[in-house]
């Protein structure tokens, strides 16, 4: 069987069981909803109050919420499996029997859940994304689709490849460290505003190290037609979220260096 | 105090040494709270940057986020958890063997997980944003100290009544679990009203102009707003009495409504487990 085939079993597999508890998925979706849809609110009380941030105005803000909303939930709905990796795979020496199959360590862990729940927090930053759609006026060709997809994915890929590093950490400090959460839920509450407003070393670190604002700030700007507020080419800021998939492959990497120095705990 | 009151002093005395005790937990807590404070600073001051009018100074705005990031464990939004694995086990019967006002007890217990927990995050995030931002020449983005000796008195009696109001919110919380057999439903719906209302998540002044009479009123920003806004200067004088006299009278509302929803709960009290 190839991989693709082997991953969709995992995941329907996945999907079906966690359809046995109909009222549990609802609710916990449901709060998945609310949840980031506090962070909205709180979006929506400032703008009623001061109308601007730095010339942006609520529909193009409401854009960046959206985007890097979506790419958000789309990480966290597939890699649950690294989220947990410390407590249920190191800690528990479970990893071992990921090593004996004959499959990679990386497809087996994100076929371990779909966090199918996580649709909550999709379908939030989506409105958040149709609200936009509706108040900019902008035309929503397929060229914008294209760049907003594209958006997305790099989005997606740079929240999985922190939470692949989250996961290798713990073949050092055996528990998951939280500080991760800094980057993914505190990433998502950087980038749901525009880049520029922030202090340069902090715009630095969210463009070179962590390229939270390379995946949305930049393309999203050009689609809104303040390309300007970028500082650099359109076709550069256009190419900017391929730099999510850079940052995954290297977290990748540094995974596999990771797994060559696992020890297990023996428990 | 009289030897009525030793129990409750034993039981608040063992939380609160039980609670110092994490302190990884609460290193990484400050950690996720710089971060976060940072974020919101450079928001706020975005959003002030190109306002014509605002109902806060940026110096005021910024102390209000900084002890906000500090004192955000103070906030009540869930319930005891080992109280609740007691209601899902059944153990919850011994705490009615006890010679004792359950309430008071679990009062007690509420007031040592709403000061060993905040203290522990509280001092390193002061520090940091206090004495390290202003050190490093970044002043304007730190925490300034109290807006003179009064505000500093009067910010004092308010965080006392803070975790008095904190504790008794707690303690209903505490006994909604009895009453709905699980901590999930209230822990849900509580996180997120605390956030809000409490001014956690956006200054209550900041909030539109037609909110602010159901701001003033309602229980919740006496855990935040009141304090902190003492602290800056933004409430004195009459103003901050009556603040911190609305503080006092929902310390007191709640106290009754946590006693009579406990006393109904308990006497019809089913317990499982085996």
């Amino acid at each position: 069987m190839n991989a693709i085939r082997l991953y969709g079993r995992y995941i329907s597999a996945s999907f079906r069981s966690q359809m046995q508890y109909p009222g549990s998925f609802l609710l916990t979706s449901a709060g998945a909803f609310v949840a980031p849809g506090i962070d909205f609110i709180a979006v929506w009380a400032l703008f009623s109050r001061f109308r601007q941030i730095e010339g942006w105005q609520f529909g193009e803000v409401a854009l960046f919420y959206g985007v890097i909303g979506v790419a958000f939930a789309v990480a966290d709905g597939l890699t649950r499996g690294f989220d947990i990796f410390g407590e249920e795979f190191v800690k528990t020496g479970d990893f071992d029997r990921l090593l004996v199959r004959p499959r990679s360590t990386v497809l087996q862990l994100l076929g371990y859940e779909l966090r199918a729940t996580r649709i909550g927090r999709l379908v939030q930053a989506a409105l958040a994304w149709a609200l936009a759609v509706h108040l900019t006026g902008i035309a929503w060709t397929w060229r914008v689709w294209a760049i907003l997809m594209f958006a997305v994915a790099g989005g997606a890929a740079l929240f999985a490849g922190i939470l692949v590093l989250q996961a290798t950490l713990a073949f050092w400090t055996v528990e998951s460290l939280e500080i991760a959460n800094t980057l993914t839920y505190g990433g998502v509450e950087a980038a749901q505003y525009p880049l520029d407003i922030y202090a340069r070393w902090f715009r630095n670190f969210l463009t070179f190290v962590v390229p939270l604002g390379c995946v949305s700030f930049f393309p999203v700007a050009v689609v809104l037609g303040r390309a300007d507020r970028t500082g650099v080419a359109p076709a550069l800021a256009l190419l900017a979220p391929s730099l999510g998939f850079v940052f995954f492959g290297v977290s990748l990497w540094i995974w596999r260096f990771g797994v060559r120095h696992y020890t297990s705990t023996g428990s | 105090m009289g030897a009525w009151a030793r129990p409750y002093r034993a039981v608040f005395r063992a939380r609160f040494h039980l609670l110092v005790q994490y302190r990884a937990a609460a290193l990484a807590g400050f950690a996720t709270q710089c971060w976060w404070g940072a974020i919101k600073v450079m928001v706020f001051a975005a959003f002030l940057r190109g306002a014509v009018a605002s109902p806060m100074t940026l110096r005021e705005a910024v102390d209000y986020i900084w002890l906000g990031q500090a004192f955000l464990t103070l906030l009540p939004w869930t319930a005891d958890p080992e109280l609740a694995r007691m209601v899902r086990t059944g153990d919850v019967a011994y705490e009615r063997l006890r010679p004792l006002d359950t309430y008071a007890f679990w009062y007690a217990r509420a007031v040592a997980r709403r000061t060993a927990t905040p203290l522990l995050r509280a001092i390193p995030m002061v520090l940091t944003a206090g004495v390290l931002l202003p050190l490093a020449g970044l002043g304007t983005w730190g925490l300034a100290g109290p807006d003179g000796a009064p505000a500093a008195a009067l910010f004092a009696v308010s965080m006392v009544i803070c975790v008095a109001l904190s504790s008794a919110f707690s303690t209903l919380l505490d006994t909604m679990v009895v009453a709905l057999l699980s901590e999930r439903g209230v822990n849900t719906i509580m996180g997120p009203l605390a956030i809000v209302f409490s001014g956690n998540l956006v200054p209550l002044p900041l909030l539109l102009d037609w909110l602010q009479p159901l701001m003033r009123y309602q229980p919740f920003a006496g855990l935040l707003d009141t304090p902190f806004r003492i602290y800056s200067g933004h409430l004195r004088g009459l103003d901050a009495a009556a603040a911190l006299g609305r503080q006092a009278f929902w310390v007191v509302a709640l106290v009754l409504v946590g006693r009579l929803l406990m006393g109904r709960v308990m006497s019809r009290l089913q317990t499982q487990g085996g």
